[in-house]
């Protein structure tokens, strides 16, 4: 340093230079990035929740009225006409949070189930770890009929094999518990690998020293294993619950449109946007799907200092 | 400990149920593809058979034959292709300069734009489904590719910078200090220095927007009317009535779309898995 005989007093200012033009630098390569995500989420979600506010149709969005809260709420000789007064709303919302609390459950114990078994060392450890990435890698719409047709009450396995020719499908009560069934077979591998990943990463001394104590592997499980894989699991607990919850391939495939409005908050408002045209109610429903994630995302955030650094 | 020597017996009944578990779990990870499988070599007639005369049945390629003679299902595969390709390299592309600069750029505001894209990472399609609407009409794209590339962005982008960007903060700082001493800009930086390094991560991430991009069908069912792609074509395929469901071809067009998927994720099985927990874990 010294025989570059550079004057120190200047090195400050210079060095602050360099990082105004490498913070100018840093605006420039997040700009096509900004843009991009302004054009597809931000400007797009401005409209939707602009137009919640108005009632319009979507052939010609530019008649529109404004309403105010009317899509959410809004009553007429007695007749209520916002979607908040709709049972088959309601009816959707249930069947959503259901579906997600009962999916993400299973998914989370028999991920972590196969995931012990695949951190063991056995013969055919390879191919089982190999075998955990098919049902992730096949497309939701493939699951939903190949599932579809398993649940088949003339052609299926399920449908005609084990329950004797019982349509599944056609009542939305015992449809709910099938369409289950499908996502925690698509996604249970999917926690697999991460609960498995998280797994890897777990120093091993620490279950040498337990072994040393004399403790079994149960008390080895329950005060090792699942205090340290907390933070991985929680992570992995919110992105399957935010996934669960805008849920819609499933439903909208194996049920048809109309079913899939009562049993999934996005096709409910697919349905009142796109199938009824009604651009304001449907991006009511929206807006209120938006809401309720977001205030899912903050319990989850604040309750378990859910952490994602 | 050395259960086997000290006791035989329990040992090796716990192997035998441990194997039991490995039986289970196998099966239940691969049987329903298998199925799958073999229904699209089952002839039309062949799929009331009981399960046992069913997988002795004679085989078939008719269900094949018959999928790629479907117009709409060759059209399908063409759209899907260009769709997931187009909106992956543009979000490779924009990705790699974003995480560039949030994984090697010290600047105001950088927290909050890892947060924001985090956000929209997890954001509902349907919050955005009306909007992107009536965009996608007021600018003539609707039944366009064009409307899905774009629209498509919303989750490769988000995903790709995260990921990117966890893979760069990782990379030796001396690399691109030697760059900027030669008086190499940030963009030359990235392309010439970067990139080289960069390239298993790209793929990585690549292959994964990839197969979002392949599987995508709220966009692709909302924004399309003829050019659909393969998801929508599946879901929509039809027999010669409304109650006649096509179960064959349906398994055959089912196994055609999965099967590339399945064999690009086994090659790349290491990459992958450490790129989910990048994408999920980590981040």
């Amino acid at each position: 340093m010294t025989t570059n005989a550079t004057p120190t007093s200047a090195a400050p200012t210079r060095r602050r230079g360099i990082e105004a033009a490498r913070a100018r630098q840093a605006i420039w390569l997040l700009l096509p990035t900004l843009i991009a995500l302004a054009v597809v989420a931000g400007y797009p979600l401005y409209r939707t929740i602009f137009y919640s506010l108005y009632d319009a149709n979507l052939t010609s969005p530019d008649q529109r009225t404004f309403l105010g809260l009317g899509n959410f709420w809004f009553t007429t000789d007695g007749v209520g006409t916002g979607f908040l007064q709709d049972p088959k709303w309601w009816t959707a919302v249930k069947n959503t949070l259901l579906f997600t609390v009962v999916s993400v459950f299973l998914e989370t114990v028999f991920g972590m189930i196969i995931a012990l078994v695949v951190n063991s060392a056995f013969r055919g450890r390879a191919f089982l770890r190999t075998a955990m990435l098919v049902p992730w890698a096949i497309p939701t719409v493939v699951s939903a009929q190949m599932w579809a047709y398993m649940y088949n009450d003339s052609f299926g396995l399920v449908g005609r094999g084990i329950l004797g020719g019982q349509a599944l499908l056609a009542n939305t009560d015992t449809a709910i518990w099938a369409l289950i069934a499908v996502d925690v077979w698509k996604t249970t591998s999917f926690m697999a690998l991460l609960i498995l990943a998280g797994l890897q990463s777990l120093p091993g001394d620490m279950y040498e020293a337990a072994d040393m104590d004399g403790a079994s592997k149960w008390t080895q499980f329950w005060r090792l294993t699942l205090p340290l894989l907390r933070p991985a699991l929680l992570v992995a607990l919110v992105f399957r619950s935010l996934d669960a919850l805008r849920v819609f391939d499933i439903m909208y495939v194996m049920l048809g449109p109309v079913n899939a409005a009562q049993t999934s908050m996005t096709g409910y408002a697919r349905q009142a946007l796109i199938d009824n045209q009604l651009l304001g109610v449907g991006s009511a429903v929206a807006v209120a799907i938006f809401l309720i994630i977001m205030v899912i995302v903050v319990i989850y955030v604040t309750a378990f200092r859910v952490r994602f650094d | 400990m050395n259960l086997q020597k000290t006791n035989p017996a329990l040992y090796y009944i716990q192997r035998v149920l441990f194997y039991l578990l490995v039986l289970v779990i196998a099966v239940y990870l691969l049987f329903p593809f298998l199925w799958a499988v073999l229904t699209s070599f089952r002839r039309a007639g062949d799929l009331f058979l009981p399960p046992l005369q069913f997988i002795t049945a004679p085989s078939t390629l008719s269900n094949y034959t018959q999928v790629f003679a479907n117009a709409s299902f060759q059209r399908g595969l063409i759209f899907s292709l260009i769709v997931a390709v187009a909106s992956v390299l543009i979000s490779l592309l924009f990705g790699s300069f974003a995480a560039y600069a949030l994984g090697r750029f010290r600047f105001r505001g950088k927290a909050m734009i890892l947060y924001i894209i985090l956000a929209v990472s997890v954001f509902p399609q349907i919050a955005v489904l009306g909007g992107l609407f009536t965009l996608v009409q007021a600018t003539g794209l609707f039944n366009n590719p064009v409307a899905l590339i774009f629209s498509y962005l919303i989750f490769t982008i988000p995903f790709t910078v995260w990921v990117l960007t966890s893979f760069v903060r990782d990379i030796p700082g001396e690399l691109e200090e030697a760059a900027l001493v030669d008086g190499a800009s940030p963009l030359q930086t990235l392309f010439r220095v970067l990139f080289p390094v960069m390239m298993p991560a790209l793929v990585t991430t690549g292959l994964l927007a990839f197969i979002n991009a392949w599987n995508e069908y709220l966009f692709a069912l909302t924004f399309t009317s003829s050019n659909r792609t393969v998801p929508v074509v599946i879901a929509n395929y039809s027999g010669a009535s409304q109650y006649d469901q096509p179960w064959g071809p349906i398994m055959a067009a089912s196994i055609v779309v999965t099967v590339p998927l399945i064999i690009l994720v086994l090659v790349f099985q290491r990459n992958i898995v450490s790129g989910l927990t990048a994408g999920a874990v980590k981040g």
